[in-house]
């Protein structure tokens, strides 16, 4: 895992330093809210519904034990006492005074965290798979290359005024966990002939004008990778629609200009600023790769993993859904669910953070992630410790057997607490889950993406969920619109609006019906909903969601 | 014919909490929507909202939320506003644990 080096160290503490005197200028009237505003958003602090809400980066996910543990002591010190971990690998505090704030930075900074460039019109936390450098289907870890680009993003003097907020997401797999096709760039490590290079995609996101982003560079040389990004956002803080902040962002400019003229716009500019690039970058690459160097898998008999498997039926079904394969033998990756029937998608209390970090310092190689599907990952754990390990999330209320399942669902904030919403979309999540536990099917229902926006601003990944659902505020009165057959993996796809929507008190049901309605469509047990949705198409879908409709067309 | 003026409210969030408030008639922010000055003339709201937004020192954010009277006082027309009174409903939190409503 990535150390700070001397420079992070003296740049993080003299930012929050800065920041300290910015939040006392405030507090003491010397600064007015339109000048605070930009400063206190460079540095991740929002002003929501109800209370401040600090958006702290975890960077590609990656969290140490420590870092862990830190992240319990502010929930607990300046919160409520739990924390909420968002779909970029965030994790925001919904509660902070204004006066504790530079506190939190600074006890961050402690353990090598920030929350640096997590808000505003600058190149936001670079997100990573959540099984990077544990998975089976990986080419490269692609961790050090995104703590390259989060040393180059941070404070970048010509990327602090960009025309909108810039999303990075990377992964080493050609298995797509990352979304990387809904991001302004989305980067794939592969393996060419022997030689490790990116597939560069572009212009893709979500949000009111959701876009799948297109290949502007199948194959990059890795050595290439800093001047082509810069190329990249540098052609965009150009061309980028400054006058309506809707149309701001690069899918718009590669949409507007066509991604031949962005291509050669970008070409042009990588080869007048890469003699630039002396090099230097790729040294500091090599030394970030030696701090990621794999932990020292061991080798051991597995027979405990199997006779717990073999005996206990929780224990099998918890290992069925949340276990993924791991490239090291005897290894195992164990997805943690944050999505408790009924529970916020996406909270951990104070005390499951120190459970989950505990666990990874004692079997999982001190290691940690946030996945964008607001769960906790421990991405090397030898099977043989799963069956204590699994004892031990059962005492923390942490080992719900859900992974990819139905009630493991995304879901923004939502108006509980988001200024920017425009229904709640947490309920919704807790209300779903509730039911598919009630009605005992979501492990016969099986692989199913549910993802849940507040707002048209897209947080939940709506659109590219198998089922999505967008709240929105029809004349004064919650609304929820159902997308179906969205898919956020290498075979990206944008749902398609099912039809009118569905009240607060309608939308489960709604959801209850396409559910057990696809289980009577599918043609055999492993057809998923994705598979039958795209087998079948809309209409019969639609057909279920609208009763009265099909009844009058008939 | 010019739009007829809805009644409204003036609310923020408060500096160094961050909690909803509403403007009395005594220049002062209180946590409860009923102790809000109800403002049914246009011209006297906006003037109203430069005076709260004047306090830049205590509260943070201000403007004019579309309000209804009620028995206590005035009370909040859209959703988003009657949220704003209670907290998020996934938790106990925020106004409605203070207030144990």
């Amino acid at each position: 895992m990535y150390k700070y080096n001397d420079f992070d160290e003296a740049f993080v503490r003299e930012r929050v330093a800065q920041f300290r005197g910015q939040v006392e200028r405030r507090i003491d009237g010397s600064l007015t809210e339109d000048e605070f505003k930009p400063l206190r958003l460079m540095n991740g602090l929002y002003l929501q519904l109800h209370a401040y809400m600090l958006r702290v980066a975890v960077p590609y996910g990656t969290l140490s034990s420590a870092q862990m543990d830190r992240l319990a002591h502010l929930a607990e010190t300046y919160d409520k006492g739990y924390g909420h971990f968002t779909t970029r690998q965030n994790i925001q505090y919904n509660w902070p005074e204004l006066k504790d704030v530079p506190d939190m930075l600074s006890d961050l900074a402690d353990v090598g965290m920030h929350a640096i460039q997590t808000s505003g019109n600058t190149i936001r936390n670079v997100t990573a798979d959540h099984f990077a450098g544990a998975a089976a289907d990986e080419v490269a870890d692609p961790r050090p290359v995104a703590e390259l680009l989060r040393q180059w993003s941070t404070d970048h003097p010509e990327f602090q005024f960009l025309p909108r907020k810039f999303k990075i997401a990377i992964t080493g797999a050609e298995d797509d966990r990352a979304v990387i096709k809904a991001h302004d760039i989305g980067l794939q490590l592969r393996r060419v002939d022997g030689t490790l290079g990116v597939r560069v995609i572009v212009g893709g996101g979500l949000g009111r004008t959701p876009m799948i982003g297109k290949v502007l560079r199948d194959f990059l040389p890795l050595e290439d990778l800093l001047p082509y990004t810069e190329a990249v956002v540098s052609v965009w803080n150009r061309l980028g629609r400054r006058d309506n902040k809707y149309k701001a962002r690069i899918k718009i400019t590669v949409h507007e200009h066509g991604i031949e003229e962005i291509s050669r716009l970008v070409e042009d500019r990588f080869t007048a600023i890469k003699p630039g690039f002396s090099g230097v970058d790729q040294e500091i690459l090599r030394e970030i790769e030696t701090q990621f160097a794999p932990p020292a898998f061991r080798n051991a008999p597995t027979d405990a993993y199997d006779a717990a498997y073999a005996a206990d039926p929780l224990f099998r079904s918890w290992a069925d859904t949340n276990l993924t394969a791991h490239r090291a033998e005897g290894y195992a990756i164990v997805s943690i669910s944050l999505k408790k029937h009924g529970a916020t998608p996406g909270d951990a209390t104070a005390d499951q953070m120190r459970v989950m970090a505990d666990l990874a310092r004692t079997y999982g190689h001190d290691e940690l992630r946030v996945s964008h599907e607001q769960n906790i990952i421990l991405p090397h754990v030898h099977k043989s410790d799963l069956p204590d390990l699994y004892a031990a999330l059962r005492s923390a209320d942490l080992a719900t057997a859900n992974i990819g399942l139905a009630s493991d669902i995304i879901a923004c904030p939502g108006m509980d607490y988001c200024a920017l919403a425009t229904a709640r979309s947490i309920p919704i999540a807790q209300q779903i889950a509730e039911r598919v536990e009630e009605l005992k099917i979501e492990h016969e229902v099986g692989h199913l993406k549910i993802k849940i926006s507040g707002c048209i601003n897209a947080c939940g990944h709506h659109h590219v969920g198998h089922i999505g659902i967008l709240g929105l505020d029809r004349a004064g009165v919650e609304n929820y619109q159902i997308t179906l057959g969205g898919d956020g993996t290498q075979h990206a796809a944008i749902g398609e609006r099912a039809g009118p929507g569905f009240a607060y008190d309608e939308i489960v049901p709604a959801i209850e019906r396409l559910i057990t309605g696809y289980l009577a469509l599918r043609e055999h047990e492993d057809e998923t909903f994705i598979e039958a949705y795209r087998r079948l198409g809309a209409a019969p879908f639609k057909a279920i969601l609208y009763p009265q409709e099909a009844r009058d067309a008939a | 014919m010019p739009r007829q003026f809805t009644p409204k409210v003036i609310t923020a969030n408060r500096l160094l909490e961050g909690d909803a408030v509403w403007f009395t008639t005594q220049d002062t922010w209180s946590g409860n929507i009923h102790d809000a000055e109800f403002l049914t003339d246009e011209a006297h709201a906006d003037l109203r909202l430069l005076e709260a937004q004047a306090q830049a020192h205590v509260i943070a954010g201000a403007y004019l939320a579309d309000a209804k009277q009620g028995d206590n006082g005035p009370e909040p027309t859209h959703f988003r506003e009657a949220f704003r009174t209670r907290g998020p409903s996934n938790y106990p939190h925020g106004k409605q644990e203070q207030n144990h409503v």
